[in-house]
């Protein structure tokens, strides 16, 4: 039984950073810990060596005071740390026992799984803490916030007195938050101790005992008591500096309508994914798109910027109608900052200069008679380094080398430079540190400032209330409300996202 | 930079090396020297003039088939119907060759290159049109059309195209459509500077041209390629018509300075080694040169040592399939490398 564990001056050391630099770090059960810090700040691999994910170069850890050695997560699940990754890893066509009992199945005879003995455990368990989700229920029927209980489940299941969750809440609504925050006390008061990797400050200072921040490598801070601490206080412990945290949009917009979008309808697989989505966007003004993920959020910018074809589709731009695939669009006026930038945004095995022209790398002053102009890709490359402080020793390394904050810059560098006249924006600050969270605010309302219409769509309810001039919520697939962004509180937006709101 | 490039030596080189020193071991476990076999191996292929000339002769169709398989990997597409491009370009270049078109030496070479060239690139841009519209695995529709073509063309040097005599194959080509010697009394021709040429274009062409980026980015990753407007199915059709391109001057080339003429069946599997030539050159034009000359000095050296001693020639095989999967595997040579730094590091430790 884990009471207590400790890690004595951990170092990690990648080719060029040292993730984590002589850091020491203990963790109780019974507790909840807050580990806090930018993205890139080592939180993440900080606990994947606590879990065994990574070797560390330096260090030891100590379980109950007893020097251990992990060389797999098998080693840590045996002494009962458990860790639910910010990407589940469930499959979605089996039952939530089949999957929390995946690898450590109880079997008759040694040979057939008992599965009525596993669904009696599971459920022993939901029901212990309270989970409320049916054991024999399908995975691909149950919503985000009951999947990660499922990742949880599985922890538990194989013995987890300590649990580690990476950036729990970000793909949460407010009611989910509650409601996970409602079973990490449950958690902790049976006594397991956990560890929330977070860089959500309002958060940590609703359900932390302890709080750790740790900025490049290095641990800043630990405190017990979180008395005096505000969000301001934690914020410039993790960034080192003052952080402006509400970037925010002033006052209603009154230009003209500019990007009008009408009757758009889509079906995948035969099944409807939008369904009529009307709206306007006028100049100067930013729309958010509020939403639990997977409400037809991602395919309405697929669609948008040509990605994915329409079943019925008009779109007008300063009252002239426009059509095309995404190169097509581009050429029209459309900028698109795609929700994943690994997937969809960059190209990471190619150069940093290389992903900033990507897709207007055939302009004029990138490419000449089908040859790049390697001199003009470069200078322009070095001063929207500069420009957009891209921590980097030069455009020519690859993409890939950078943190997430800087590789998002880039891909919005790349559409901002472009003063494409509608943007839409997917998730633009997901999985970036502060820093670059701020930065990146800034240059969408940049954008806003210079009379362009723009589309944001954000699974943080946050961004979207701070950035958006009117907000409109999707559920399954429709456009259920839209909000003006000073009238509505994120309560009220949480209930139309879930289908629950009402007109009264 | 200049340690990914390193790196991107290592690997290739050690390969060989590796693949030398496995396939030693195997040949003294048979009861032969490995030490004699090898060097009557490497002085077979770099012994005297004549025999460097015979290496570059042996390389020539490795480093263009080589080529044109990276143009098409480089888009993420398998490109396996090189062979089938080659024997393309090598029919049409034959006819070409054997048609009195009362052009001047240069013109004829040129238009029977060409012709050749366009033939194989029409085949691979049917593979990728098939790709493209239909979704149909290149893999499947390559290796079909490959069975389609080599038939073909020896159905058509059996039957209607064949020259007199007990062998299919055409008629010889015209002395103007024949690749002319670099030096009097040895086989080299001017193909190996057509080759280089090709190597430099291609080169140039991924690296700097507009098409050739695209290309990288479509094979690095699709999506975002498409989502930054590139239109990813142009590109494969460009990729696929350039690679079956090289693929039929390839078969141009052997006709107009080797075969003389068409001859059915007359690739030793050439396509085939091309994706081994690709590997092991790191699919970097200038590394297919030089992995193109390691394969054609082994097949070279294979010969010779076929003449002078009675150890089997299947070895020189081994230790292209042995290259190939090593360089195939970066991760074991990665692991490999690893250890031998560990256990110097441990050492220094200890001492």
């Amino acid at each position: 039984m884990i009471e207590k564990i400790e890690m004595i001056d951990i170092v990690k050391q990648f080719p060029l950073v040292r993730a984590v630099d002589h850091v020491s770090f203990s963790a109780y059960s019974g507790e909840i810990h807050s580990l806090l810090g930018e993205n890139g700040a080592g939180k993440t691999c900080l606990m994947k060596i606590l879990y065994g994910m990574m070797k560390p170069d330096e260090g030891q850890i100590l379980v109950n005071g007893q020097p251990v050695s992990f060389h797999s997560p098998r080693d840590s699940i045996a002494l009962g740390i458990g860790m639910v990754h910010q990407h589940f890893m469930l499959s979605p066509v089996m039952t939530v026992t089949e999957n929390i009992i995946a690898g450590v199945e109880p079997r008759k005879n040694h040979i057939f799984i008992d599965m009525d003995k596993a669904v009696k455990d599971v459920q022993a368990l939901i029901d212990r803490y309270h989970f409320s989700i049916d054991a024999k229920a399908f995975v691909q029927d149950l919503s985000v916030g009951e999947q990660q209980r499922v990742e949880i489940l599985k922890a538990l299941y194989r013995g987890a007195r300590l649990l580690i969750l990476d950036e729990p809440t970000a793909v949460l609504t407010p009611q989910e938050v509650d409601a996970l925050f409602d079973i990490m006390r449950n958690l902790k008061a049976s006594g397991t101790g956990i560890i929330i990797i977070t860089h959500k400050l309002k958060e940590t200072l609703a359900i932390a005992d302890k709080i750790s921040v740790l900025r490049q490598g290095k641990l800043i801070t630990h405190r017990q008591d979180l008395g005096e601490s505000t969000m301001d206080d934690l914020a410039e412990m993790m960034v080192g500096r003052d952080v402006e945290l509400n970037v925010s949009s002033e006052g209603p917009v009154e230009g003209e309508v500019y990007f009008e979008v009408e009757h758009c309808s889509l079906t995948r697989n035969g099944l409807p994914v939008l369904k009529d989505v009307s709206f306007n966007i006028r100049k100067g003004e930013v729309l958010g798109i509020a939403g639990v993920e997977g409400n037809g959020q991602s395919e309405l910018a697929e669609v948008l910027t040509g990605n994915i074809k329409a079943d019925q589709l008009v779109m007008k731009k300063d009252g002239v109608e426009i059509s095309g695939d995404s190169h097509s669009l581009m050429g029209q006026g459309i900028g698109h900052i795609p929700e994943d930038r690994l997937a969809m945004g960059l190209i990471v095995e190619k150069s940093i200069s290389e992903n900033l022209i990507l897709g207007y790398h055939g302009r004029k002053r990138f490419c000449s008679h089908g040859v790049l102009d390697r001199k003009n890709i470069n200078s322009f490359a070095d001063s929207t380094i500069k420009k957009y402080g891209i921590k980097t020793p030069d455009g020519n390394q690859k993409a890939a080398s950078l943190s997430g904050g800087n590789q998002q810059k880039i891909v919005v560098a790349r559409v901002i430079e472009e003063e494409p006249d509608v943007l839409v924006v997917c998730q633009p600050t997901r999985g970036v540190d502060v820093g670059a969270m701020e930065f990146i605010h800034h240059q969408i309302l940049g954008l806003r400032k210079a009379g362009k219409a723009v589309l944001l769509i954000s699974a943080d309810l946050d961004e979207v209330m701070n950035l958006s001039d009117r907000i409109a919520v999707m559920y399954e697939g429709k456009i259920v409300k839209t909000f003006d962004a000073d009238k509505v509180s994120a309560r009220e937006l949480g209930l139309w996202m879930t289908g629950e709101g009402n007109e009264s | 930079m200049n340690r990914n490039r390193l790196k991107s030596l290592v690997i290739p080189l050690f390969s060989f090396f590796l693949a030398i020193v496995v396939c030693g071991i195997i040949m003294a476990l048979c009861g032969y020297n490995p030490f004699t076999a090898y060097s009557i191996i490497f002085s077979g292929a770099f012994g005297s003039v004549r025999n460097i000339t015979n290496t570059l002769i042996q390389a020539s169709p490795l480093i263009m088939t080589g080529l044109g398989y990276m143009v098409s990997k480089r888009a993420m597409l398998i490109n396996l119907g090189i062979e089938g491009q080659l024997y393309t370009g090598a029919i049409v270049a034959a006819l070409i060759g054997m048609t009195d078109l009362h052009l001047p030496l240069i013109l004829h070479l040129a238009v029977t290159m060409l012709g050749g060239a366009a033939a194989g690139g029409l085949v691979g841009l049917f593979i990728g049109f098939l790709k493209v519209h239909f979704g149909a695995n290149e893999v499947i529709t390559t290796t079909m059309t490959n069975f389609i073509i080599i038939n073909f063309t020896s159905y058509l040097v059996n039957y209607p195209l064949k020259a007199d005599g007990a062998v299919a194959q055409t008629e010889r080509m015209l002395e103007t459509a024949l690749m002319p010697k670099i030096l009097p009394s040895y086989q080299l021709t001017y193909s190996i500077v057509i080759i280089a040429l090709v190597a430099v274009a291609v080169k140039f062409f991924i690296d700097r041209t507009k098409t050739g980026f695209e290309i990288q980015c479509v094979g690095l990753n699709q999506k975002a390629s498409a989502v930054a407007g590139i239109k990813v199915g142009g590109v494969m059709l460009s990729a696929m018509f350039i690679s079956g391109a090289i693929g039929g001057l390839a078969g141009a080339l052997q006709v107009m300075s080797v075969n003389r003429r068409f001859i059915a069946g007359f690739s030793a599997d050439y396509g085939f080694s091309g994706i081994a030539v690709a590997a092991l050159g790191n699919d970097n034009a200038i590394g297919i040169i030089l992995s193109g000359i390691v394969f054609g000095a082994l097949k070279n050296g294979a010969n010779i040592l076929n003449m002078t001693s009675r150890t089997p020639t299947e070895f020189v095989a081994v230790v292209q399939a042995l290259v190939v999967i090593f360089v195939s595997a970066p991760l074991l040579i990665n692991e490999i490398l690893h250890l031998g730094a560990f256990r110097r590091k441990k050492k220094e430790g200890l001492a």
